[in-house]
């Protein structure tokens, strides 16, 4: 009994969560333009939404912003946690929590913040602004993301690369980065997801025609449901869990190479 | 014999804190010279100067003659082998020796062979593509002394290598050790906490306490005359007891008066008698002018048993004796004149003792 309620309770945990979710994916297969009754299985609406310009357009968007500012946030976040290693334990305390409160802070507020400095810089507000706005939450990610990586790293195989005649910039490159790389990969993949699904930020950092999926999808709603939005939103899930799941895979994975060799 | 490495004059702070004060010392060429002391005593930091990973708050270390202030590490013609190996894990165990010789350009066929060498030389041959997390602790360490010697340092430093080995390892490593730096004409720089690890490998030993050094001498000298009580209780375990120079060859301590080999103190000077428990022989058969005792304690430890006696002037003796004790016997012993030594009440000191004989 008391393990059919363990069970029972973590179902509708479960069922609660991806209830919204399921419905989504499976209306977004519904033949008819209904939203509440089934009438058979179609791909019609995905179909219709590989022949959308403005999709494409928004699609275009969402990935190229996601790869440059996983990119870039990627390069800044890894240099930032390589600084901060020598840092002092207490000045390296401060620096890290600074660099936590964007990842807790509401999106509202970070995009707000964004939307008014960049007015108050009369930068006018498009495609690159948003790319600014996603570098800069991303950051966050990366950092935290190599962080561990840089702790698990024995300190002084840094100085041995020196004591065997690298320069520092050398030993950065042969023995610091190498050990480092599944941290710097699992955050770029982390900013990358981020930035992908993101609307709020992307929405008060962009105006007029430059949007992204999100950012389309809400101006869809707002006319209308249309069952398109159901295959888009159900794309935008899938590439996201995925990516999610890879993130997660990396993270519980040995730190060391796995080889199995006999001996 | 020319210096390697001198100190002159170093000291070194950390956040205010002295980790090092008035360091002198000066290491011969192809010497194997041990920093021995506890931890925090400020061995490691004298090591890390060398290599170039601290600098001096003052002071200057000269390497072959020449001030290395502000020399990189990289361009320093020492290499060291880290407490922990810090092998690089991405890499396998050619890789690892081969580190620094690639980054000389040196050529394929010649680092093949070198890096080969140098297998052969710490019994690692054929391991050259395996993995060093695969690898155990004492295979790590021989491979971090190859990757260490492939570059024909002119100086060797090496910091507690030996820490994380079981003990019948250590010896036969220390042994290795030895041997290698004999064959091999390298000055080697041993940083250990192990005294019975500085006295069987070294030439010199310097030890340390607080940042300073207490006393720089061969083996012998540092066991056999200890300067002070920091460094007879150290190296070995000692009975320490306050006494009063009478006069030349003569102290007196535990009520009576004792015949020494020790000079060139003043009269009634306060000094501190160092006795060493191998050094005093128990008898069950008491005779007159013996220093008697109360057996309080046996400990079987092997080669000997660990006595201790309750002396008169609640002085407690420690005793190594091969013959088996009851507690709460009566037992008497002498000191002959070349079992006493005597050190000053304190005194510090930088000076290396064959220099003063040499004076």
């Amino acid at each position: 009994m008391a393990r059919f309620f363990k069970q029972f309770y973590l179902a509708i945990i479960l069922i609660f969560m991806y209830l919204p979710i399921g419905a989504l994916i499976l209306f977004s297969f519904n033949e008819s333009k209904s939203m509440a009754t089934w009438t058979g299985f179609s791909t019609h609406w995905y179909e219709q939404l590989f022949h959308d310009p403005i999709i494409a357009e928004a699609l275009w968007v969402t990935i190229s912003v996601a790869l440059l500012s996983a990119l870039i946030a990627t390069v800044i976040g890894t240099f930032a946690v390589i600084g901060m290693d020598s840092l002092r334990k207490k000045t390296k305390g401060v620096v890290l929590n600074l660099t936590y409160v964007p990842m807790v802070n509401a999106d509202i507020v970070m995009g707000i913040s964004l939307l008014l400095l960049f007015i108050f810089l009369n930068i006018p507000r498009g495609y690159w602004t948003m790319l600014l706005a996603h570098i800069t939450f991303n950051i966050p990610y990366v950092i935290f993301s190599v962080l561990p990586k840089m702790r698990q790293m024995d300190r002084s195989t840094y100085e041995a690369a020196l004591d065997m005649g690298a320069k520092p910039s050398e030993a950065v490159r042969k023995v610091v980065f190498p050990q480092i790389m599944p941290g710097i990969v699992t955050g770029f993949i982390l900013a990358f997801t981020m930035s992908f699904d993101d609307f709020m930020i992307s929405f008060f950092t962009t105006q007029g025609t430059t949007q992204n999926l999100s950012i389309y999808i809400y101006s869809m709603a707002r006319v209308g449901i249309n069952p398109m939005i159901n295959a888009l939103s159900a794309i935008m899930f899938v590439v996201v869990i995925v990516l999610l799941i890879v993130v997660n895979v990396r993270s519980t994975k040995k730190p060391k190479r796995t080889l199995q060799r006999e001996y | 014999m020319e210096h390697v490495i001198d100190f002159k004059n170093v000291y070194k702070e950390f956040d205010g804190v002295d980790v090092l004060s008035n360091i002198n010392l000066y290491i011969k060429q192809n010497e194997f010279m041990t920093l021995l002391g506890p931890s925090g005593c400020g061995k490691t930091t004298m090591l890390r100067i060398i290599g170039g990973f601290e600098e001096p708050t003052g002071g200057n270390v000269l390497l072959f003659g020449e001030n290395i202030k502000g020399v990189p590490p990289y361009k320093r013609r020492v290499n060291t082998v880290f407490q922990r190996y810090a092998l690089f894990p991405h890499l396998n165990v050619f890789e690892n020796i081969a580190f620094g010789l690639k980054l000389k350009k040196t050529e394929k066929s010649v680092i093949k062979k070198r890096v080969e060498d140098m297998l052969k030389l710490v019994g690692l041959k054929n391991y050259g593509d395996r993995d060093v997390s695969r690898l155990s602790g004492g295979q790590q360490q021989r491979i971090a002394i190859a990757r260490a010697l492939v570059n024909e340092p002119e100086v060797l430093l090496l910091d507690e290598p030996l820490g994380a080995l079981d003990l019948k390892f250590r010896q036969g490593m220390q042994l290795e050790l030895k041997r290698m730096q004999k064959s091999l004409g390298i000055t080697f720089v041993y940083v250990t906490h192990d005294q019975e690890e500085a006295l069987t490998m070294s030439d010199a030993i310097a030890v340390m306490d607080e940042g300073v050094i207490q006393q720089v001498g061969t083996p012998e000298q540092i066991y056999n005359e200890p300067r002070n009580s920091f460094v007879a209780d150290f190296i070995g375990e000692s009975n320490i007891i306050d006494g009063i120079m009478k006069a030349d060859y003569l102290v007196h301590f535990a009520g009576n008066d004792f015949k020494c080999l020790d000079r060139g103190f003043n009269e009634n000077e306060p000094v501190r008698v160092v006795v060493r428990p191998e050094d005093i022989e128990i008898t069950r058969g008491i005779k007159d002018g013996m220093i008697t005792g109360t057996v309080t304690s046996t400990l079987f430890m092997g080669v000997h048993y660990e006595i201790r006696l309750d002396g008169k002037n609640g002085f407690e003796w420690l005793v190594h004796s091969t013959d088996q004790f009851q507690i709460g016997e009566e037992v008497g012993f002498i000191l002959e004149p070349n079992d006493i030594h005597v050190m000053e009440a304190s005194s510090y000191d930088n000076v290396r003792i064959d220099d003063m004989e040499a004076v």
